[in-house]
C-alpha cells in the first residue's frame, strides 16, 4: 500500500472540509493515510482526521504551530512525510498551502501542481486536472517524473462522504525539532468577516457596478447571510475602493468554483468570467439583456437588481424558514 | 542593497485562449504578452525602496524565449529598474527548473538583498516560483505580501490570509516576498522613462547552460481542454416577484443548491 500524507488544516479547532475531502479521496484511491495535523490546538482536528478516513495521524502537539510560521511549518511536514515514508502529498490550495509546499517542494527537489480541481491516481503517478488562465482551459499535470508528487487541490472538488467511526487510526504524536527563526509571526489581524474565504464557500453572492454603490452591498450581505454565502465583487467595484481586494473574483481576484454563484449587476467582461466559470449553478441579474454574463448563467433575470434582490431574498427567507 | 524582481511574460488578461488541434498545448500565436499583473506590483516596490534608498540597485530578471522576455523587461526598465536579465529558454519548464535556472542567474549576478515577485502568475495561478527560488537561496520568505515597512535591514511585512485577515511577519534581509494587489499603485511608464530604458543593459543567460531543460522536469502538463459546454441560460419572465419566487423555487427543487 503507496503512503499518503494529507496536511490536516484545522481552524476553530475543526478539521477543514478541504482536508476531510483529501483524506477521503486518499483512502478511496486505497493509499495508506497519514494525516499530518499541527499545533496543540488540533486535539479535536486529530481524532476527525481518523473519523475521515487516515489509517494514522501525527499530531504536532506544539503551541509554537498554533500560529502560522512558515519555517516552523516547513520544518514540520518535511519531518511528517519523512517519518511516513510517504510519496505522495495532498494538501489543500489554501493560503497555507500554497505558501508551504512549494518550498518544501523544491527542499524534495519535487515539483507541485498547485490550485487543482481534479485528481486520478494512474500507475502510482498523480496526474492532476488545473484550471489555465483561471479557467479559460484546462491541463492535465503529470507528477510521475518527481521524487515526492505533491499536489495543492481547491476546497469543494472532491465529493465527501459522512464521517466514520472515530478512533478509526491511531493518533501519534511527533516532536517539531528546534529551528533557529529568520521570520517572527508578530500578530494577526482578523478580517471583518467571519465568514468562509471565497475560495472555500459553497454560495457566493457578487456584486458588480450595477450596484451603483458602495452602501448597496447592504442587499447583497443580507442575502448572503440568508443563504449563509459569502460575498463577492467585480474587480471594477473593486478598484472604486467599493470593497477591499480580497473580495475580487477574476482573474486577478480569486478563482472560485462554489456550488451557487449569483451574480447581481455584473455585466462578465472576460476576466471576471474566469474566475467563476467554474461554478455549478450560476445565477445572473442584470438589467442589460445583452450582458455577457447571460451567456454563462444557469438562470437569468433581466430587471432592476434594487427590486429583484430584496424579493428573492424574502422567497429565500421563506423557503429555508429564516 | 541589490533588489532583483521576478517577472513572467503572461498573455494579456483579454487573450481569448485557443487550444492546438490536439490539445497539446494552447495556440499562443498573436497573444500579446505583458508583465504578469501581480509582478507590476513587485517592480512597483522595488523602484520605490530604490527612490528612498540611494545606492539601491533594481534588477529585473526573467525566463522566456529571448524576444519577449526582453520586451517585457523592456517595460520593467522603463518603470525604473537599472537592468535587466534574460534566461533564455524556448521550452516549457516545470515550476522547479524555473526556480532553478532563476536561482543561478541570481547567484551569477552576485548578492541579492531582497527578491520581490507577484504572489502568482495569472496563466497558470502556480504561485510556486517564489518561495521555491527562497528554498533553493536558503533565505525565508513571505508571499502574498499588501503592505511592506523597511528600516535598515528589518522588514515589517503585511501577508493577506483568507476572510481578509492580515499575518504580520519581521523578517531580515536576504529575504524573498511575493506582491499582492494593495501593496502600491504600479506607476505607468513615462515617456522619458521609455526612452532611457532602450539603453539599459540586459544581461542574458541560456536556460540549459545553467542547468535545466525539458529533462530535468519533475511535472509535466498535457491533454488540454475546453470547459465543458454550459446548456442554454434559463431566463425567468413577470414581474419582479414572479421571477424572485420562480427562482428560488428552481434553485430548491431543481438545482438543489439551496
Amino acid at each position: 500500500m503507496n503512503k499518503l500524507v494529507v496536511f490536516c488544516e484545522h481552524q476553530s479547532h475543526n478539521l477543514k472540509r478541504s482536508s476531510i475531502e483529501l483524506l477521503q479521496f486518499g483512502r478511496s484511491k486505497n493509499f495508506h493515510v497519514v494525516g499530518v495535523v499541527l499545533g496543540s490546538e488540533g486535539s479535536a482536528a486529530a481524532e476527525q482526521a481518523t473519523a475521515n478516513g487516515a489509517h494514522e495521524v501525527l499530531w504536532f502537539d506544539d503551541a509554537k504551530l498554533n500560529g502560522y510560521n512558515p519555517e516552523l511549518f516547513l520544518t514540520a511536514l518535511e519531518v511528517g512525510i519523512k517519518q511516513s515514508d510517504a510519496r505522495h502529498v495532498l494538501a489543500p490550495a489554501s493560503s497555507i498551502g500554497r505558501d508551504v509546499f512549494p518550498r518544501l517542494a523544491a527542499r524534495l527537489d519535487s515539483s507541485v501542481a498547485s490550485d487543482c480541481v481534479a485528481l486520478s491516481v494512474d500507475d502510482n503517478a498523480f496526474v492532476a486536472k488545473k484550471p489555465m488562465y483561471s479557467g479559460k482551459c484546462f491541463a492535465q499535470v503529470s507528477l510521475k517524473d518527481s521524487p515526492y508528487q505533491i499536489v495543492l487541490m481547491r476546497a469543494n472538488q472532491l465529493p465527501v462522504a459522512a464521517a466514520g467511526s472515530s478512533n478509526a487510526g491511531a493518533i501519534k504524536k511527533a516532536a517539531l525539532p528546534d529551528v533557529s527563526l529568520k521570520t517572527i509571526l508578530k500578530e494577526v489581524v482578523k478580517g471583518a468577516s467571519e465568514k468562509l474565504d471565497l475560495t472555500e464557500a459553497n454560495i457566493i453572492v457578487s456584486g458588480g457596478r450595477g450596484l451603483k454603490e458602495a452602501g448597496n452591498f447592504k442587499m447583497l450581505e443580507d442575502m448572503a447571510n440568508v443563504l449563509g454565502a459569502t460575498v463577492g465583487a467585480s474587480r471594477a467595484v473593486v478598484d472604486s475602493g467599493w470593497v477591499s481586494h480580497s473580495m475580487q473574483v477574476g482573474q486577478t481576484g480569486k478563482t472560485v468554483a462554489p456550488t451557487l454563484y449569483i451574480a447581481v449587476g455584473i455585466s462578465g467582461a472576460i476576466q471576471h468570467l474566469a474566475g467563476m466559470t467554474g461554478s455549478k449553478v450560476i445565477v445572473a441579474i442584470n438589467n442589460d439583456p445583452n450582458a455577457p454574463i447571460f451567456q454563462k448563467a444557469t438562470y437569468g433575470i433581466v430587471g432592476d437588481l434594487f427590486d429583484v434582490v430584496p424579493k428573492l431574498t424574502e422567497e429565500f427567507k421563506k423557503l429555508l424558514h429564516k | 542593497m541589490k533588489i532583483f524582481v521576478g517577472i513572467k511574460q503572461v498573455p494579456d488578461t483579454e487573450t481569448k485562449i485557443k487550444l492546438l488541434p490536439n490539445g497539446a498545448g494552447v495556440d499562443l500565436t498573436g497573444v500579446k504578452w505583458v508583465v504578469n499583473p501581480y509582478d507590476e506590483f513587485a517592480i512597483e516596490e522595488a523602484v520605490k525602496i530604490k527612490e528612498k534608498n540611494p545606492g539601491t540597485q533594481v534588477f529585473a530578471i526573467t525566463l522566456g524565449p529571448k524576444q519577449r522576455a526582453s520586451e517585457v523587461l523592456r517595460t520593467a526598465l522603463a518603470m525604473g529598474c537599472d537592468e535587466g536579465v534574460v534566461v533564455n529558454s524556448n521550452i516549457e519548464l516545470d515550476n522547479l527548473s524555473v526556480a532553478k535556472a532563476l536561482t543561478a542567474a541570481i547567484k551569477a549576478e552576485g548578492a541579492c538583498d531582497l527578491l520581490l515577485l507577484g504572489k502568482l502568475a495569472i496563466d497558470d495561478n502556480g504561485s510556486a516560483v517564489g518561495p521555491m527560488v527562497a528554498e533553493l537561496l536558503g533565505t525565508p520568505h513571505i508571499s502574498v505580501v499588501s503592505k511592506l515597512e523597511l528600516s535598515g535591514s528589518t522588514l515589517k511585512v503585511e501577508r493577506d490570509v483568507e476572510g481578509g485577515a492580515k499575518e504580520v511577519f519581521e523578517v531580515s534581509t536576504p529575504c524573498v516576498l511575493t506582491a499582492n494587489k494593495g501593496l502600491n499603485m504600479p506607476r505607468y511608464a513615462s515617456l522619458p522613462g521609455i526612452m532611457k530604458a532602450k539603453k539599459k543593459v540586459l544581461k542574458e543567460y541560456e536556460a540549459e547552460a545553467l542547468g535545466v531543460s525539458a529533462s530535468t522536469a519533475k511535472s509535466k502538463m498535457a491533454s488540454f481542454s475546453m470547459p465543458e459546454d454550459k446548456t442554454a441560460v434559463k431566463m425567468l419572465t413577470g414581474d419582479a416577484s414572479a421571477q424572485a419566487q420562480e427562482l428560488a423555487r428552481l434553485l430548491r427543487e431543481d438545482a438543489k443548491v439551496i
